[in-house]
């Protein structure tokens, strides 16, 4: 946990005092990622770097873990936070393995442990440790580079971790990439971390929480989507952007907006089909499954009335399919590109759990949302 | 033709030349001269190496320091100041050096050491300084960052990338030392400078190229030596030499 309380900064320069960071006051729950997030000069930097002291603060405190460190010692403060910068920073007359290795090395590890976790780290970025340790900076991309980077935070294993615009020289394809393995990383390691961006969409994509800074001022701290859909006034708004609420959707996954699944078999008659697509009020069609509940295609509506048979005789083939685990920008991309305003929805095994349709979707997005339990925790954050 | 097939004709072409010119000296008696001064081109050889690597290795271990104390953040104000006037010395031709240090200190090795050391100074002071200013920022916010006391960073951090243009500092400073040490037999000091200054005086050109031409050759070792030396010792992550 990383609380900040009244954090401030004043610069003086040769044009008269400047409020960097203006009685800033947070707090990072254990094992969630902070952005913060603002326009350059907001002083969303200078936050980040007063934690670790890169920017010794004018006045305030910062609390880990529930302890004050304002006594501790730079060192011992700063060795116990993992630090990514935006420039990476490895040290070029090191080998990689050497560059993961100086914060153990530092806290006195002995060889056979620190290598080991040198090892260790190299897989959990997803770099070969046979053909990377005994490499240098230089003879790796700007994507790798960061990877090492990230690994060499993580390497004496500190409960908190700083991220200073750290995918932000990273082109846009791989940024996406490491982005989704940096995801999966913290899934397992929990760190609580703070991480400093100025693309939305970078914080939308990584956050459990985002503070919008604006001239030394946190204007807004809250969950993603109560960010997007309850901008607190103009800037924020005008931050977020226009499509703020299309970016909402990359926040939801299917199994949070889908129906439950109603569905014919090829042996029902298409008035059985009928009958059942008026009883739930479907004005278009019924999904139609085979034995293993798997989707195969769909009865129009249209057709049900107007011909007599069965329905594994009279049905169209599917057009899209999605998985649960989608977000709904996925859905809504694939609805536009098929030309279509529902959806089957399948389990990772194929069988049809559920369906979608732009209604839901719609509904979902103009409805205030909350996740489980957040509502109150957010609320007292916003008292804070 | 390719290039390789060009290169290897001029070699053959450079050889013969060099065949030629030496039959050609041969026969001029050039080289019989130049043979009878071996035992005096030998003895102050040694005495013109002993003043390069005192002087030199005096100037490597004060510059270095000097310059890595000037890098400090807390020296920063004078830092500039202090560059400055090192500049402005260099500028003190190395003759009037020699002839100051002869008026304080009498005439022999001595002011000769003290001279050429004070004139190899700065070459070292100004590339360990630079070369340590230029270690890029976020090397030092990295490192910092990750909890490194300043001493752990200079070590670790910034020499070793530093090393390189420190090393070239040092490679100037030795090749303008062995060349300027000639000058120190004007004040006692001996060297091969004896050999090119009777030789001058006397009208002698064999006894002048007697003391130029080992001289010449030592700069040219000295350099290589050197940059043998950077070669071996600069980390390999940051050695142009050798990636």
């Amino acid at each position: 946990m990383i609380k900040i309380d009244n954090l401030t900064k004043i610069f003086d320069t040769p044009n008269g005092p400047v409020t960097a960071a203006d009685h800033i006051q947070m707090e990072v729950p254990e094992g969630e990622i902070c952005v913060l997030l603002g326009p350059s000069g907001c002083g969303k930097t200078t936050t980040l770097k007063m934690i670790n002291r890169i920017i010794p603060p004018t006045s305030g405190k910062v609390f880990i873990n529930g302890q004050d460190t304002t006594g501790l010692n730079t060192v011992d403060l700063r060795r116990n936070i993992g630090y990514v910068i935006q420039q990476i920073g490895l040290f070029p007359n090191m080998t990689i393995e050497e560059n993961i290795a100086i914060v153990p090395k530092l806290l006195g590890w002995d060889a056979a442990r620190y290598q080991a976790r040198a090892k260790e780290l190299l897989e959990m970025v997803a770099l070969d440790p046979s053909v990377f340790l005994k490499r240098f900076p230089k003879e790796l991309s700007g994507g790798q580079q960061q990877r090492v980077g990230v690994a060499r935070a993580l390497a004496a294993d500190p409960p908190v971790m700083l991220m200073d615009e750290p995918f932000g020289a990273i082109d846009p394809i791989n940024r996406e990439v490491i982005q989704d393995e940096f995801l999966k990383m913290q899934q397992e390691l929990k760190k609580t971390i703070m991480f400093v961006s100025h693309d939305i969409d970078e914080a939308v994509k990584m956050a459990n929480r985002i503070a919008i800074f604006r001239d030394g001022k946190l204007v807004q701290y809250d969950t993603p989507d109560d960010l997007l859909a309850h901008p607190k006034n103009k800037f924020v708004e005008d931050f977020v952007g226009d499509d703020r609420a299309l970016k909402r959707l990359r926040l939801v996954t299917v199994e949070q907006v889908m129906e439950k699944p109603v569905s014919v078999t090829p042996n029902e008659t298409l008035e059985q089909a009928l009958k059942r697509m008026e009883d739930h009020g479907y004005t278009h069609a019924i999904t139609m499954v085979n034995d293993q509940q798997q989707p195969i295609g769909y009865v129009s509506k249209g057709v049900a009335q107007t011909t007599k048979g069965y329905c594994g005789e009279h049905y169209f083939g599917l057009k899209g399919l999605a998985t649960v685990g989608d977000d709904l920008r996925k859905i809504a991309s694939l609805m536009f590109t098929h030309d279509t305003t529902w959806m089957p929805c399948v389990d990772a095994q194929g069988r049809l759990v559920g369906q979608i349709n732009q209604r839901g979707i719609t509904h979902y997005l103009g409805a205030t949302y909350h996740r489980d339990g957040d509502q109150a925790l957010s609320q007292n954050l916003k008292l804070a | 033709m390719g290039k390789p097939a060009i290169k290897r004709y001029l070699y053959i072409i450079g050889l013969i030349l060099m065949f030629l010119i030496g039959a050609e000296l041969q026969q001029d008696g050039f080289i019989d001269e130049m043979l009878s001064y071996q035992e005096d081109v030998i003895y102050l050889a040694w005495q013109h190496i002993e003043l390069v690597a005192l002087s030199g290795s005096i100037a490597i271990l004060i510059a270095i320091p000097l310059g890595i104390l000037l890098s400090r953040p807390r020296l920063a104000h004078i830092a500039e100041t202090a560059m400055q006037g090192l500049n402005i010395g260099t500028t003190v031709p190395t003759l009037a050096i020699l002839a100051l240090s002869m008026s304080l200190l009498g005439i022999g090795t001595l002011p000769a050491v003290f001279g050429l050391c004070i004139a190899s100074l700065l070459p070292i002071v100004r590339n360990t300084y630079t070369g340590l200013r230029e270690v890029p920022a976020h090397l030092k916010e990295a490192a910092s960052g990750i909890g490194m006391t300043a001493n752990q960073m200079l070590l670790k951090v910034e020499l070793p990338n530093a090393l390189f243009v420190i090393f070239a500092g040092i490679r100037i400073a030795l090749a303008v030392n062995v060349g300027t040490a000639p000058l120190a037999f004007l004040i006692g000091g001996g060297g091969l400078g004896e050999l090119i200054f009777t030789g001058i005086d006397l009208d002698e050109p064999y006894m002048m190229l007697a003391g130029a031409i080992p001289t010449a050759l030592m700069a040219i070792l000295v350099d290589i030596l050197i940059a043998a030396l950077a070669l071996l010792i600069v980390p390999k992550g940051v050695n142009p030499l050798r990636s």
